[in-house]
């Protein structure tokens, strides 16, 4: 269907004949200031994760203050998703899919409660806060002991009990790189 | 054939008498007519005369005789909820003819709501793996060669009803009403790619949300993406709506609705996934043996009769049994209906054209001799993929995956002519 070759030629030609600007004219370049307010992204190897470290102690109180509401007292029986427990369960009849029994990347976690909670208010807390919280999470689900402590040094060592849960696709599990 | 649920307006006034004589005589009415539903002139002389038109509009509204509505869900089973408290809304497939679903009714999921954003103050940042680091208008990605393709998207949550049981009492707007059809347009990923200079070992791009949630999937660079997937601004002829990704979203085709990012903030190259909350508590497949499937992207090969289907009743007589198709491996190459509870199959006619990753609408002639049986769809794509029976899908996926349910749907009709859903 599509020629890439084509339409890049095509609009080569269409460019000169309307624009006296260059083809690539398009858009403008990005600086490092504006793309460090957008590259929020953190990879399983630690890749994006801020300066900054948060406890157990602190994320028990942050916890307490802006997501107990709907996720529960200790991470369960709340309006929202359960946190917390239900290790040992993914092969039974009710499999309860929690951090601590599902999630492979604790990595994951930091990414997405700094991305997305405080649901009202996404990203507002500090990134001691969020670290604190992954370090609550972990330590509700027995990952990390009540003094555990993280930053973006220990994060990405730590071990989830579901790392090796997951059967990539075949299809997309190596994709080439293009010659 | 009547439904139960009718999505026509009840007559009133001075056709109440000729309706309740035609229900008395005549109440089965004709298969596939979703619009003009039951008759109510027994006669031409019952048909009101002509009379001048209301005033030409500014915009166009459905007839006050039609009504049509997606079904917004707050979970599993939990139905008809208020829409502030719904985290899906299904199309209803079974009011539906042809196969473009119309945009306000294509099905919507979304994470944080459906922000209405201003698309002069909008930006895509495009980074990572590149020669360049470039920020777009809307503006600019509109200036920029497009195309234009009709295709499915599917939640990758549709069929999510089956997994377990089947409740008698729902629809095909419940069972199967999480995919739609719409044309979309917009910018080539391949010319995107090529202005800010792709790193040729940059394997996967993240496609980052301006939703509160900033949702955001790794998507896998293989060749067949890198050729298909399009930046759209335009949805069905006009600007996207709020709920499908105002100003700018992804279209991957045949790939899992979820990576169709809407409200599209950000494209960042680089060369392993990022395993975002997406795509691994989220839409992966837990197995019988408590494994998850992961990165199982595509959409299988699936179809659904729409008609009869779920709360409808049927008359003995003529059918038109009409349903769709769609795969997101390529284009639908058959269907096949069988009347008698899978024993044997006959094949479907397709209405042309058939498109590559868009649903396709198939259709059969049936006379129901009024005894009970079953009624099931199963299509074929031109790869060969079949639409594996509800037996052998369950043996291979166990019932807890969640998602990826694309198993043949059973529709069982009883003596009365009452159609449920079943799961087999």
């Amino acid at each position: 269907m599509f020629s890439p070759k084509q339409l890049f030629a095509g609009a080569v030609a269409a460019a000169l004949l309307v624009l006296p600007a260059y083809a690539f004219d398009f858009g403008r370049p990005a600086n490092s200031d504006e793309i460090k307010l957008w590259d929020i992204d953190v990879r399983p190897d630690g890749k994006g994760l801020p300066d900054g470290s948060g406890t157990v102690r602190h994320g028990k109180e942050v916890f307490a203050e802006n997501c107990a509401a709907c996720h529960g007292d200790n991470g369960q029986g709340g309006i929202k998703d359960r946190l917390v427990g239900g290790q040992g369960t993914l092969a039974s009849d009710k499999p309860i899919k929690t951090v601590g029994s599902f999630w492979p990347y604790a990595t994951t976690l930091f990414d997405y409660i700094h991305r997305a909670m405080p649901y009202q208010a996404p990203g507002s807390l500090s990134v001691d806060d969020y670290y604190a919280l992954t370090a609550y999470l972990l330590s509700l689900n027995g990952i990390l002991p009540p003094d555990g402590k993280l930053d973006k040094e220990t994060l990405p060592k730590v071990k989830m009990p579901n790392r090796d849960g997951f059967i990539p696709d075949p299809e997309f599990s190596k994709v080439p790189v293009p010659k | 054939m009547t439904s139960r649920n009718e999505n026509v307006t009840e007559p009133s006034g001075e056709d109440a008498f000729s309706r309740r004589k035609f229900l008395t005589v005549a109440s089965a009415g004709v298969a596939g007519t979703v619009v003009t539903g039951r008759a109510v002139a027994d006669t031409l002389a019952d048909v009101p005369p002509r009379e001048v038109g209301a005033d030409l509009s500014g915009h166009g509204e459905r007839s006050k005789f039609v009504h049509l509505a997606m079904l917004p869900e707050a979970g599993p089973g939990k139905r008809n909820v208020d829409p502030s408290d719904a985290i899906n809304s299904k199309a209803p497939l079974g009011k539906l003819v042809g196969t473009i679903t119309p945009t306000d009714l294509h099905y919507e999921r979304s994470h944080s709501g459906n922000p209405d954003l201003d698309p002069a103050k909008h930006r895509l940042l495009v980074h990572g793996m590149t020669r360049k680091q470039l920020v777009f208008t809307v503006d600019d990605l509109m200036r920029m060669p497009s195309i234009t393709r009709t295709v499915f998207i599917e939640c990758t949550g549709n069929g999510w009803e089956n997994w377990k049981k089947a409740d008698p009492n729902v629809t095909v707007q419940n069972t199967h009403g999480l995919v739609s059809t719409n044309e979309w347009t917009g910018v080539p990923l391949r010319f995107l790619i090529d202005l800010v200079g792709k790193d040729r070992r940059s394997t996967w791009m993240l496609a980052e949300g301006a939703d509160a949630a900033g949702v955001d999937r790794s998507i896998p660079l293989t060749e067949e993406i890198m050729d298909e997937a399009f930046i759209a601004y335009g949805q069905n002829g006009e600007p996207l709506r709020p709920a499908h990704g105002f100003p700018i979203r992804l279209i991957t085709p045949g790939l899992e609705g979820n990576l169709h990012i809407k409200w599209l903030r950000r494209l960042k190259f680089g060369d392993q996934p990022w395993m975002t909350r997406w795509e691994t508590d989220r839409y992966t497949q837990l197995l019988a043996n408590g494994k998850a499937m992961q990165f199982q992207l595509r959409m299988e090969t699936n179809s659904v009769i729409t008609s009869p289907s779920g709360m409808m009743e049927i008359r003995p007589g003529y059918h038109r049994i009409t349903g769709l198709a769609w795969s997101g491996h390529g284009k639908i190459a058959k269907v096949e209906i069988s009347t008698d509870e899978g024993r044997t199959w006959k094949q479907a006619e397709l209405n042309y054209p058939v498109l590559p990753k868009a649903q396709t609408r198939f259709q059969l002639d049936w006379t129901w001799d009024g005894k009970p049986t079953k009624i099931v769809s199963r299509s074929t794509d031109d790869k060969g993929n079949v639409q594996p029976d509800r037996k052998s899908f369950i043996a291979q996926m166990g019932t807890n995956a969640l998602f990826h349910y694309n198993a043949q749907q059973t529709w069982a009709i009883d003596a009365s002519g009452r159609v449920s859903n079943v799961l087999a």
